[in-house]
């Protein structure tokens, strides 16, 4: 049994779709998650929803009040190599950059990336460090979600199955804001982290987030304190370990992961504080 | 379960064909219209082998609907040569710098390249590298690789 496939032309169409087809429906923006999720058998849809020929999906600029908004379906190579998104903060350009391959990235969406929510993907941390939330718009409306409170457990968002992404909002950095993203890459440089790190520091206040550290990606609050209350970055970086729960997987073991996280966060902190 | 027509040029030689919604491109190139040239090498998006240009943007056909490219324009390592069999500069870089041994990632190591130097003219070494980490060689070491996208860059 196969699925049939609706190519949504417009926001409104794509509600439609999904209203009519409610549980069996599934959402395909750049489509790297769904084909292998459904080659391997775990998802059979009866009725896929394309989006990437959503105008409303669409679409890198800044708002008025100085927010980077970028749409859904950009993929992570068009968000990499925007102009907008470099003038905002390079930082987060270069992140993009980091996931996978050029080849991947040309295809994988960032709408797609954050509702995949695997824990050890590079933007989300990231995103969480700068202070980023989603808009998410369905029929009864549409509501703002911080990326802090996307994610709730490994591949599961708080995104409810009548919602659509429509678009990541990062807001104005003060002047002078320094931000930096670490990727561990012990096997090959095209992998997943093994841990990774964000660190955004501005006015002397530091923001903190981590992949690979656990089953969502994490704010690191107790770092964060550490750095607030005057502790040296090398105890600031101990702290981290009350902040994480990684798991041991092919990437590493769980005490590994830990020494691991320790030692990128204090990497982190000093490129963003020394 | 929907079926789809499409209509795409496949190296610039339009074709029409009805595809189920879930065939995968690299499928329909190789088994419905007998283009081999693409490889199957991991199917999970990490090797590279089924690299083609859509569009002129380098994809992974393993992870590509087939109904995707509809209207579109594919160009698989078959298109890369003149219409009368005369090899591009790149495939003939590889010949004469040693890019290829066993040759089963050479399809796809001749599109990723073409997509490189099609956005860089001069790409440096380190671009080279980053850009073609996506596509795995078992038998090379790379360094022929690298040395005939460099030759062919030196070249234009
Ligand atoms: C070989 C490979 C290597 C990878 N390496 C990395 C890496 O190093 N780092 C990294 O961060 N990631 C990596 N990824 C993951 C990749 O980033 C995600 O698979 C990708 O971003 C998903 O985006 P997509 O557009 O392809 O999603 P799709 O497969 O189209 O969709 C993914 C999920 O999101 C839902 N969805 C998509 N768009 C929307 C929307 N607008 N609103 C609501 N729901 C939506 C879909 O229903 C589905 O559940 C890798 C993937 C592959 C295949
Ligand atoms: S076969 Fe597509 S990337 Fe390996
Ligand atoms: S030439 Fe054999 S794998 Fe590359």
């Amino acid at each position: 049994m196969t699925f049939d496939h609706h190519g949504a032309t417009t926001l409104s169409d794509a509600f439609d779709l999904l209203a009519r087809h409610g549980d069996d429906a599934y959402l395909l923006a750049g489509g790297t998650s769904f084909v292998l999720l459904y080659q391997q058998g775990l998802i059979r849809p009866g009725h896929v929803i394309g989006l990437r020929g959503v105008p409303e999906l669409r679409g890198i600029h800044r708002d008025g009040q100085g927010h980077l908004r970028i749409g859904a379906t950009t993929t992570h190579r068009q968000a990499e190599t925007s102009a907008v998104v470099r003038a905002h903060c390079p930082a987060l350009a270069e992140t993009f950059g980091r996931v996978a391959t050029v080849r991947i990235r040309n295809q994988a969406t960032v709408g797609g990336n954050l509702v995949h929510a695997d824990p050890a993907q590079d933007p989300p941390p990231m995103l969480i460090a700068l202070g980023a939330a989603v808009i998410l718009a369905s029929r009864s409306g549409v509501r703002q979600v911080e990326l802090d409170d996307l994610f709730v457990d490994s591949l599961t968002t708080v995104i409810r199955p009548d919602e659509i992404l429509r678009e990541l909002v990062i807001p104005p950095l003060a002047a002078g804001t320094r931000a930096v993203y670490l990727k561990f890459l012990p096997r090959t440089a095209d992998d997943y982290a093994t841990v990774s790190v964000a660190a955004v520091a501005s006015g002397g206040r530091v923001r903190v987030a981590l992949g690979g550290a656990g089953a969502v990606p994490i704010r690191a609050h107790a770092v964060e304190r550490a750095i607030a209350a005057g502790a040296t970055i090398d105890d600031a970086a101990a702290a981290v370990d009350a902040d994480i729960d990684p798991m041991s997987d092919i990437r590493g073991s769980a005490s590994y992961k830990r020494r691991m996280a320790r030692v990128w966060t204090a990497r982190a902190l000093r490129r963003v504080l020394a | 379960m929907s079926t789809h027509r499409i209509r795409f040029t496949l190296n610039g030689a339009l074709a029409e064909t009805a595809v189920p919604a879930d065939r995968l491109l690299i499928d329909l190139l190789r088994d419905d219209l007998g283009a081999t040239g693409t490889k199957k090498g991991c199917a999970i998006g990490v090797c590279g082998a089924c690299s083609v240009l859509i569009d002129g943007v380098l994809l992974s056909s393993c992870l590509v609907l087939a109904l995707d490219v509809d209207g579109g324009a594919v160009t698989t390592v078959e298109g890369l040569a003149a219409a009368n069999g005369e090899l591009a500069p790149l495939q003939e870089a590889f010949i004469t710098e040693g890019g290829f041994q066993c040759g089963i990632c050479t399809p796809g190591q001749l599109i990723a390249a073409t997509a490189l130097l099609a956005e860089q003219r001069r790409p440096t070494d380190e671009a080279i590298t980053s850009w073609m980490m996506g596509n795995l060689c078992r038998c090379t070491g790379y360094a022929g690789i690298r040395a005939a996208i460099r030759a062919a860059s030196e070249q234009a």
